[in-house]
């Protein structure tokens, strides 16, 4: 390397073993390119089912009339909550010191970029004219919450890519040269995205800066994407809808499906990229620890936002809460609270349970539910609108997805783990340049001995 | 120049600039008669059509768009083909000096649903999809059931107005509420926010789709409809722009529409054709309005169900299906 200093002792050896073992994954072995073929074929069908949307019209869903938005928006605001996470690890947890959570961060960083960036995409699924979409530039009024949507979604899309890049700039620059036998192409986008980075101290002190500012930029940012996100519910007279809670309450949300995300992610990187040694029980432990806080955080906002118009029961209300409590949507409604939330937060605070395998098990299901508590925020209040609803088909009267809609939605899943792919395999998932100062105790600042 | 001339001039090049010169001199001067001789016989024409017109003395009388009454000759009419700029713009204005107001009295609606069937009719729509519709009302059980022909309240603080992201619904000076669909982009938040379930979407391609192919769109009557926007009540721009009463009012049987200008004070009955003081009839029969409490302000005024001669009659029982 050239231009690199010698740093304190035991460091280039800590960096070649560091290196090694996080540089081993990146490169095209045949798991890597079946799941990819896999994803893109399965997107491609995904696809097809978006081509007979665009061709019918958003007819082939099962919206209409009466509940007109369905799976997209209850989807799009599951993408957004879960991309949070970002600014949860990275600038709430790092800021405030916590040394371990160096290996996770740019795993938190690829979550947020992927959800954020198939969010924007998710909104334009819903559109019954999305060939209109530049009017949204051309003719947006400040008024609409949506155009503040817009806006932050964008913003912290662009931010959390920088989050992601700006760590990976050292090492890829560390990489470049330790890539033998991998496609020249590889090497090439290593060479130009390393922005002939040098390794001088200067520039770890310029990249230290510039992440600290975006770190702090990014919290009041992230609030807002998801406060705003919440405000296109709660600026309508909805029963349901009509509350004042919905931003912190999404915020909270946002936490624990996010939360659960990194999890899963952590463990798959740690099986299937032999990372033990970087991703360990500790880290479990320790992120187990924050699933339960921001879990017990969430379920009071839960307790505020049902507890308080149960126990008024105004009329429209009243009609709406035992929908969910004790109608239709009950076995919904209780499966998700308890499964994804209480029972989890109870398994959590035994030792035993914040083991990496029992947490895979535990924040698959807190995802789902988290997924499917979006579906019961969005859905069931449009069921019973102020006025009844008569003289309809009685498709029109109860909202059904159909399989193009399910599809459709797959296709941003399936889209988010292709960016999630990507990102992890064909670059370093954890900071090797973080890693190897780590162990030593020493900081490049410190040890500047230029 | 031919060949020879050329040769020639090559020669001698003084007689041929000479007879460049005269050349032009010469084209100049035909070009001068030439245009004042067409000059004179335009001017000697036009004064030929003037006569001529003014000897038919054939006049007429002609409305204009500020609705002064005035007299041309018949011969200086010329079709008029409204720009579609224009007509945009002057449906987004509204119409100057109005603040359209309707009146429904619930103790007269007997669900003829002949609103509904006039209003789906001139918008182009199938018969569930809804600018007006009647609805069934009972407050509680101890109270009388009774219809409620159900319009868009066009309100005065209309939450879809709020929430629209490219201005594609909006609000006029006359106080309608207004929808355009080469504007809209289908995301819906507008059906969201409204409390009174006045809007519906094109899920599908609309009902007249192929025959209203090609027509100019009419952005005070939603028509041609298009797919994957919204649409809803307009109040009839279109109608009251000619000075007539909406649709509704005027196809219900029952006198239960009143509609007019709340600046004159006034509202016509679309069955009566009877003009009654606004604030009276609203005074005398504890006029009210749907869900005031959420502050939306609606223009649509109602009188409750009282003192009715007929039996509450259930509506026929019909069964809509979906249609392609």
């Amino acid at each position: 390397m050239s231009g690199s200093q010698i740093k304190s002792e035991g460091y280039s050896e800590r960096l070649e073993t560091v290196s090694s073992d996080i540089l081993r994954n990146v490169r095209f072995n045949k798991g890597f390119i079946l799941w990819m073929g896999f994803l893109i074929l399965a997107l491609a069908a995904c696809l097809f089912a978006y081509y007979i949307q665009l061709r019918k019209g958003l007819g082939v869903t099962g919206l209409r009339d009466v509940t007109s938005w369905g799976m997209y928006i209850a989807n799009f605001v599951f993408f957004v909550a879960t991309s949070l996470v970002g600014m949860l690890i990275s600038s709430v947890l790092g800021l405030s010191g916590a040394q371990w959570v160096k290996p996770i961060a740019r795993i938190a960083e690829i979550i947020a970029v992927a959800f954020a960036a198939v969010a924007g995409l998710v909104i334009i699924s819903d559109m019954g004219r999305p060939d209109r979409l530049p009017y949204v530039f051309l003719f947006g009024r400040v008024q609409s919450p949506i155009l503040w949507d817009v806006t932050v979604v964008t913003t912290y899309f662009f931010v959390s890519l920088l989050l992601w890049f700006l760590p990976v700039i050292p090492d890829l620059a560390i990489a470049k040269t330790r890539l033998n036998g991998r496609p020249g192409i590889l090497i090439k986008v290593y060479e130009l995205l390393s922005l002939k980075w040098i390794h001088h101290p200067k520039q770890y002190e310029i990249l230290r800066q510039a992440m600290r500012v975006l770190l702090i930029l990014i919290v009041p940012l992230a609030f807002a994407i998801h406060t705003v996100t919440s405000w296109l519910f709660a600026v309508t007279p909805r029963p349901g809808w009509d509350s004042s809670i919905f931003g912190p309450y999404f915020i909270s949300g946002a936490f624990v499906s996010g939360t659960a995300a990194v999890i899963i992610a952590m463990y798959f990187f740690r099986v299937s990229y032999k990372l033990q040694k970087y991703l360990t029980e500790d880290h479990f432990e320790k992120i187990g620890r924050v699933l339960v806080l921001v879990s017990i955080v969430y379920l009071y906002f839960n307790l505020n936002e049902f507890m308080v118009p149960g126990y008024k029961l105004k009329s429209l209300d009243a009609i709406h809460l035992k929908e969910l409590f004790a109608g239709e949507y009950a076995p919904l409604f209780w499966g998700v609270q308890l499964l994804g939330l209480v029972i989890p937060v109870i398994l959590l605070l035994f030792r035993r349970f914040r083991k990496p395998f029992p947490m895979l098990i535990i924040s698959i299901a807190v995802l789902a539910a988290a997924w499917l508590k979006r579906y019961i925020i969005v859905v069931p209040p449009q069921g019973h609108p102020f006025l009844p609803v008569q003289h309809v088909p009685v498709e029109w009267v109860i909202y059904k997805p159909t399989l193009i809609e399910t599809a459709v939605t797959f296709a941003s899943i399936i889209l988010v783990l292709i960016i999630v792919t990507v990102l992890s395999k064909l670059f370093p998932i954890l900071p090797i340049w973080e890693l190897a100062e780590d162990e030593s105790g020493s900081d490049i600042d410190k040890t500047d001995n230029n | 120049m031919s060949k020879k001339d050329k040769e020639k001039s090559s020669e001698d090049p003084k007689i041929d600039e000479i007879l460049e010169s005269s050349r032009r001199d010469f084209l100049k001067k035909v070009g001068i008669v030439g245009a004042a001789s067409v000059a004179g016989a335009a001017a000697i024409y036009s004064g030929y059509r003037y006569e001529h017109a003014k000897s038919d003395g054939e006049s007429v009388k002609v409305l204009t768009e500020d609705n002064r009454l005035v007299l041309i000759p018949k011969d200086q009419m010329k079709d008029y083909k409204p720009d579609p700029k224009r007509l945009l713009l002057r449906g987004r204005d509204g119409i100057k000096g109005k603040k359209w107001v309707m009146i429904i009295d619930l103790s007269k609606c007997r669900n003829a649903r002949k609103c509904v069937n006039a209003c789906q009719g001139a918008h182009h729509l199938r018969p569930y999809e809804y600018h007006i519709n009647t609805l069934q009302m009972q407050e509680s059980v101890n109270t009388p059931a009774y219809h409620m022909p159900k319009p868009c309240q066009h309100c005065d603080n209309p939450p879809c107005v709020s929430v629209c992201p490219v201005d594609a619904t909006f609000k006029r000076q006359d106080g309608i509420v207004l929808i355009d669909n080469e504007r809209c982009i289908g995301c819906r938040f507008c059906m969201a926010a409204c409390p009174y379930s006045a809007r519906m979407f094109h899920w599908q391609e609309p009902l007249a789709a192929e025959a209203d192919k090609g027509k100019e769109y009419d952005i005070e009557l939603n028509v041609p409809q298009k797919k994957g926007t919204i649409s809803k009540c307009l109040f009839s721009a279109d109608r009251l722009r000619e000075g007539a009463l909406p649709y509704c009012v005027s196809a219900c049987p029952n006198g239960v529409f009143y509609f007019g200008d709340e600046n004159e004070n006034a509202v016509t009955n679309g069955t009566t054709k009877e003009t009654v003081n606004l604030k009276e009839l609203l005074e005398k029969n504890g006029a009210y309005r749907l869900m005031a409490e959420l502050g939306t302000k609606p223009r649509v005024y109602y009188l409750p169900p009282k003192n009715r001669i007929f039996d509450f009659e259930k509506g026929e029982e019909q069964e809509y299906k979906e249609l392609t």
